[in-house]
């Protein structure tokens, strides 16, 4: 190979090695290949019925797909609160307890049995995204307004959300016994492929259409990088992070609906318990800075499936849900080492190095 | 070699990727003296101090200090050879005390002596004439009397060598004077100082000996008396002054005073910041300033115009028409600019591109729904880039890693963009190398000529008189007066200034 080529080739890795989407990739890359030597019954896909006598598809992958998608869907929101804010927001469980709590109480009414649904699965949607934006709203207008740490700010519906959730159905747990509401966290009939990834694909596709034809993405890494300047250029940045936070509302109550869909049910303690974190990894482990400013969206959604990956994985190896955590920080540790900055830099010198090594052997 | 000889650095290289910063350059400091570095920016005077410091670690050349070659490879390392550094930036904690700044990471112990400590700056304090109490909040100090205990603390640490980077680029006159103070005690002790400035004023008044560098390479060593000031500027520009003349020759055309109706006025302005109400106009194709010391206003006159702060009281009006401006939105929708003092904390957005910095203002006033398009958004970042002569490797490049004076022009371009018909400089020039000032100033005269109308700041009382046809003076967040015409000296400017005093 002459020395032309080679240093061409050193570039290109180098490009693809500073391009941030590469650490969640990578990630992915490792995660795939170590099942593939443990056990490549991890790739396996069947098809089957479910208990409904529907085709569907099962196997790991669509676990991941499967149980993924609440949490990419929580990253999209996440990472532009993290952006504008330069904090993160670990309210989001209790969120989606009270926003499943409220889809509940409008479908069921005070009835927690009922044989029909009071009203169309629609309209209790969106009046349950309303008061999860409000609750956003609420979070947004402590760290925007009253300029109070955005962790320390959501720590207060962290605390009191589940309490609420409880509270919206007078402590009850109303079943709902309509099949059809558990198309959303289940399978549609006739289509085998689980219906959250859909939700979520749709979800990636509006924020896509969103930062393509406005200037959301600008105006909140601006405000994330420099609120100071941000503002002499005539943004309004106050304005901006609480509109973060209502987004990151609007995220929650669509993650709600599946995360109840599911169960056709809810359990106020337990729902959605700890994905405020895998949110927030999920916003790390796609490079993004959780101090702020510049983001990358795609890297996000791929990183939230890296953590359900993991996740799925440790499963599947059989560890103990107790003892999950434990395993999973590990992995995150290594994750985090080699996505940091210093890391990185220091591994693309190694690769420069190589490269000029060879072409010295050339 | 003399005796004398504290510091020599020979043949030193630094190559950074694609560019190569510094390339056998000597350097020589002696004792007791204070050693000029000169250069525009990007001249590797800053690489050079770095190497120096051991922030960077040098490709090739050596380093002898005392005679003794020594390998610097790290600031701790510097610090224990007896090299201190104070930045321009204050890189002390205001939030503890004067003491517990001065002695802060300097003590093995794991107690501290809390008496013996403030004891000690007591008395590093009285004897350096610092006018500071050892147990006062270092915040609560001024910005100069900050500088002078970051001196302190690096003398209190048995330096041999003092680096100060461009410490008075924040600092009024009575305050350099004081710093320059301390600095010939030092002198007199032995300590060798190396500073770096861009006043040249302050190179004449306080150093020996002058070292200038240019695009990385060595120009030449010289005494103080050696160097006449032309000579300097042209062997740091690497060419005759024939620049700075011709600014000279445009300046007759534009001082000639557009009467006409005022562009914009202004009547009882007075904002949060406490500047006493005060009225302003400025008329189609002016250039005015508002001059002051330093804290007398003049930046918060401008600040009041833009909505920068909250406006309490007063009126506006443009061409005529009253105009509400409560915040910089509305002063952009009426066509004002507004380039502000501080480029780090209110100009640049450090981590975006130089493309997004040069639209940013432009694309909030088309709005949240209409994004530029890429290929928009990129002729204008090429069209400016190449009309101010950015230099930058791309326009995606991060803004934060370009030069002080390229990052400047960046925020000019932004502004220029939204094509306004007033436009606001504050201090468009502090920081950067005489080769751009003269770009800025001449810019200014070209918009002004062609129907801008601009309202410049500038501690440097003579680029003021250069580029202003009038000068609103300020004085304890007051206007005291107003020259015009012959009334345009350096003089007259001070005594204005000066002036309420004497009648008290």
């Amino acid at each position: 190979m002459s020395p032309a080529t080679n240093r061409k080739k050193t570039i290109v890795l180098s490009k693809i090695y500073k391009n941030q989407i590469f650490i969640p990739l990578a990630a992915m890359f490792i995660l795939l290949l170590f099942n593939l030597i443990a056990d490549p019954g991890f790739f396996k896909i069947s098809m089957g019925y479910n208990s409904a006598g529907n085709p569907v598809l099962s196997g790991y992958l669509m676990t991941v797909l499967d149980n993924g998608s609440e949490l990419a869907i929580l990253a999209i929101g996440m990472t532009l609160v993290t952006a504008a804010s330069g904090g993160q927001d670990i309210s989001v469980g209790a969120a989606i307890a009270i926003a499943g709590s409220t889809l509940l109480r409008v479908l069921c009414g005070t009835n927690t049995r009922p044989e029909t649904l009071r009203t169309p699965i629609f309209v209790a949607f969106i009046i349950s995204m309303l008061v999860a934006m409000a609750f956003g709203a609420f979070n947004g207008a402590l760290v925007a307004i009253f300029k109070i740490q955005p962790m320390v700010a959501t720590l207060i519906l962290y605390t009191a959300g589940r309490s609420i959730a409880a509270w919206i159905n007078n402590n009850e747990l109303p079943i709902i016994s309509d099949p059809k509401f558990g198309y959303y966290g289940g399978f549609i009939p006739g289509i085998p492929i689980p219906t959250p990834f859909f939700i979520a694909a749709v979800m990636v596709v509006i924020i896509t259409l969103v930062l393509k034809y406005t200037n959301l993405g600008l105006y909140t890494q601006a405000v994330g990088i420099n609120e100071s300047s941000s503002r002499l250029n005539g943004l309004n940045p106050v304005f901006i992070k609480w509109l973060t936070f209502v987004i990151l509302g609007a995220c929650v109550a669509v993650a709600a609906l599946i995360k109840v869909s599911r169960l056709s049910s809810i359990n106020y303690s337990v729902i959605a318990k700890d994905i405020e974190m895998d949110a927030i990894l999920a916003v790390a482990l796609g490079g993004n800075a959780l101090s702020g400013g510049k983001f990358n969206m795609a890297a996000s959604v791929i990183g939230a499936f890296v953590i359900q990956m993991l996740t799925t994985t440790l499963f599947k190896f059989k560890v103990p849900s107790d003892a999950l955590p434990a395993y999973k920080a590990v992995v995150v540790i290594l994750l985090v080492v080699f996505s940091a900055p210093v890391v990185r830099e220091k591994l693309g010198g190694l690769t420069k190095n190589l490269g000029i090594q060879r072409k010295e052997a050339a | 070699m003399t005796k004398e000889t504290l510091l020599t650095m020979r043949g030193i290289d630094k190559v950074f990727p694609g560019v190569k910063a510094l390339s056998k350059v000597d350097f020589t400091l002696r004792k007791g003296e204070i050693h000029a570095l000169m250069g525009e920016n990007g001249a590797g005077k800053s690489t050079l101090i770095k190497v120096l410091t051991g922030v960077y670690t040098k490709d090739e050349g050596s380093i002898r200090l005392d005679d003794k070659e020594v390998a610097i490879r790290s600031p701790q390392d510097a610090q224990h050879m007896g090299i201190s550094t104070v930045y321009q930036e204050i890189t002390l904690c205001p939030n503890l005390s004067v003491a517990e700044n001065m002695y802060i990471g300097r003590s093995d112990e794991i107690y501290q002596n809390w008496k013996k400590m403030n004891e000690g700056a007591r008395k590093m304090l009285e004897n350096l004439d610092i006018p500071a109490r050892a147990t006062q909040q270092l915040g609560s100090c001024s910005i100069a009397v900050q500088q002078m205990v970051a001196i302190a603390r690096a003398v209190d640490m048995d330096c041999k060598v003092l680096i100060l980077d461009e410490p008075t680029s924040s600092l009024d006159d009575q305050e350099v004077q004081k710093l320059f103070k301390l600095m010939r005690e030092l002198k007199e002790r032995g300590v060798g100082i190396i500073f770096v400035t861009h006043f040249l004023d302050q190179v004449y008044e306080v150093c020996d000996r002058i070292t200038v560098l240019r695009d990385g390479k060595l120009v030449g060593e010289y005494e103080i008396k050696d160097l006449p000031r032309l000579q300097l500027v042209s062997k740091m520009l690497g060419k005759e002054l024939d620049d700075l003349s011709d600014i000279k020759t445009e300046e007759t055309e534009t001082k000639v005073d557009k009467k006409g109706e005022p562009l914009f006025e202004a009547e009882g302005l007075s904002s949060t910041e406490g500047i006493k109400p005060f009225d302003f106009h400025i008329s189609k194709g002016e250039v005015n300033g508002f001059t002051g010391l330093l804290g007398s206003g003049r930046s918060e006159c401008v600040r009041a115009i833009f909505g920068a702060d909250r406006v309490v009281t007063g009126s506006m009006k443009k061409n005529g028409k009253t105009i509400k401006i409560q915040k910089p939105i509305d002063a952009m929708k009426n066509g004002i600019g507004y380039l502000p003092e501080d480029r780090k904390i209110d100009g640049i957005v450090g981590d975006l591109s130089v493309k997004e910095n040069i639209i940013l203002a432009l694309q909030v006033m088309r709005g949240f729904f209409r994004p530029f398009s890429k290929a928009e958004a990129n002729a204008f970042a090429d069209e400016y880039i190449k009309t101010l002569s950015i230099k930058t490797a791309s326009s995606d490049t991060p803004i934060k890693s370009l030069s002080g004076g390229n990052q400047q022009k960046v925020i000019l371009a932004r502004w220029l963009l939204t094509h306004p018909d007033y436009l606001i400089l504050d201090e468009p020039t502090r920081g950067i190398d005489i080769g751009t000032k003269v770009d800025i100033q001449k810019l200014v005269l070209k918009l002004a000529s062609e129907g801008m109308s601009i309202t410049f700041i500038s501690s440097e009382t003579d680029e003021m008189l250069r580029t202003c046809s009038r000068l609103i003076v300020m004085r304890d967040r007051k206007v005291v007066g107003e020259l015009t015409g012959d009334d345009l000296t350096q003089n007259k400017i001070m005594s204005t200034i000066a002036g309420g005093e004497e009648k008290k």
